[in-house]
């Protein structure tokens, strides 16, 4: 315990040390205040924006978006890997793809995406569920393979049929990799919606950024940046937490 | 060619080359369904693709295209394969460190990394350095993990070995880790290829004017669907194909290990 929180005041003492460092370096005019400018006054900036309102409409594009897209690919995802893992012959015929999947820079497809859909949230979405839903297939085929057979054997003895066996047995047992699947769902879309909306989108808080750069506003560009990097730091780690906890008590069940 | 697949004895790699047709057949199928529906407009149909692809190669204005990113792209990949190694076997090395550092690696990994792109181009400028750059930044991370993960996770039996015989650490990592981790490290290069990649060509799309994902950007603002879809369609071949001769690299460094 002890040495788990030294690990833990560690981290946050680098970090710390992080950011001092950037405020040190900004306020002593060592780099080009047109480079980058102190933490502190990326927070101020940011608290300002928050406080008038200014991003409100592109915080609520590009979270409702994510919304969708993580929606979408987990159930999509979970069906799909329900099914895959019912047909092995299916599954085996997948393996080459699903391996090479990855390797596929997805980002380039996306202006075709918006050809196809138009220049509104359709092609966003499909590029957030682009890398979520394969996650989530592999998330549940993974969870559905380590359902511990005496549990099986269990749900037999006691004659569940087939739908409150899922419902009771394979679903509780599988819940914690599926948990990892939305967590790399939530991920994936952020990564994807905000790398599309910084491409070429016409809202949200990508556009915000990119539109901040090329308008040369330092001070909005980094306080959107702050933004983003907080929120979403914040949600994967919550979301990492819950996981942990619900593995740690499927390894103690 | 119908009377291999009924052949039952060509062993696992028979149906595998079998699965990988069927796949493409059905992805090809997939695409031509999606022209039919979008249109020549939005998106070119396969064979216009291909058509189009084989003319683009003979070009050499093409050439200088590629020639830019493939540099920019063999830059950062030696970059993050150099950076992310030699951290990782320190990290792993050093459990403290290692354990200090791994939860802030993987924050920095999910992080949309895109939107960090100003601030390099703001240090770096316009052109190869920032390209370079950011695809460092995507990936040098995941081939971290992995050496740090391959590590941590060594037979405590070859360390002690390592320590009874009295090698210096320099030795150590040469005869011992380097050859122990090998197989997870060629995994990690092979998911910090993609991501190089990914991140070379998305700084391409985003301010560039070289470059494949220049060109992919550039054919949707000249209503030049076929040059799209063409660059699209190769940069899908090779990242797959080189990512079939990792795959091979990786079963069979694991194979030899096991």
């Amino acid at each position: 315990m002890t040495r788990e929180r030294a690990v833990t005041l560690t981290r946050i003492a680098w970090i710390a040390g992080f950011v001092l460092l950037l405020e040190a370096v900004c306020r002593l005019h060592l780099v080009n205040p047109l480079t980058l400018i102190p933490p502190s006054e990326m927070a101020a900036t940011l608290w300002g924006l928050i406080a008038s309102g200014e991003i409100a409409g592109d915080i609520a594009r590009t979270f409702s978006t994510v919304a969708i897209a993580v929606v979408l690919a987990v159930a999509i995802g979970f069906t799909l890997g329900v099914a895959i893992h019912a047909l092995p012959r299916v599954r085996q015929g997948l393996d080459p793809l699903l391996a090479s999947y990855y390797s596929i820079p997805t980002f380039v497809f996306y202006p075709l995406f918006v050809a196809i859909f138009g220049l509104n949230s359709v092609p966003l979405i499909v590029l957030g569920m682009a890398f979520g839903v394969p996650a989530m297939i592999l998330a549940t085929l993974n969870g559905l393979d380590r359902v511990p057979r005496v549990l099986m054997r269990t749900a037999r003895s006691y004659r569940l049929g087939r739908l409150s066996t899922l419902a009771h047995v394979v679903m509780p047992s599988a819940l914690p990799y599926l948990l990892t699947g939305v967590k790399l769902a939530l991920a994936y879309a952020f990564i994807g919606i905000i790398a599309g909306e910084f491409i070429l989108a016409d809202a949200g808080l990508g556009h915000a950024i990119a539109y901040a750069y090329d308008g040369f506003e330092n001070r909005t560009m980094y306080a959107l940046m702050l933004f983003v990097l907080v929120v979403v730091t914040g949600l994967n780690m919550t979301l990492h937490a819950w996981e942990g906890r619900v593995m740690r008590r499927r390894a103690r069940a | 060619m119908s009377g291999s697949a009924a052949l039952p004895a060509t062993g696992p790699r028979g149906p595998w080359l079998l699965d990988g047709l069927v796949t493409v057949v059905v992805l090809l199928g997939l695409w031509q369904a999606l022209h039919a529906y979008a249109g020549e407009a939005a998106i070119a149909s396969p064979l216009a693709a291909f058509r189009h692809l084989s003319g683009l190669v003979a070009t050499a204005g093409f050439w200088s295209h590629a020639g830019a990113t493939l540099s920019a792209f063999a830059g950062a990949l030696a970059i993050s394969a150099l950076l992310g190694i030699g951290l990782g076997l320190v990290l792993g090395l050093r459990r403290f460190a290692g354990e200090v550092a791994e939860p802030i690696l993987a924050g920095l990994y999910s992080i949309p990394k895109v939107t960090l792109y100003p601030v390099i181009l703001l240090v770096f400028g316009l052109g190869i350095g920032a390209k370079v750059a950011f695809g460092v930044i995507h990936g040098v991370i995941p081939i971290t993990l992995f050496t740090l993960t391959a590590v941590k996770g060594i037979n405590p039996v070859l360390i002690r070995t390592a320590r009874a015989m009295r090698l210096g650490q320099a030795e150590t990592i040469r005869t011992i880790l380097a050859p122990a981790v090998l197989p997870e490290i060629v995994t990690g290069l092979r998911v910090g290829f993609s991501l190089t990649l990914l991140g070379v060509l998305v700084g391409e799309m985003f301010a560039s004017q070289r470059g494949l994902g220049f060109l992919i950007v550039n054919g949707i603002s000249l209503h030049n669907v076929q040059q799209t879809t063409a660059v699209i369609l190769m940069l899908v071949i090779v990242a797959v194909a080189a990512n079939g001769v990792l795959l091979w690299l990786d079963r069979r460094f694991i194979h030899r290990a096991a």
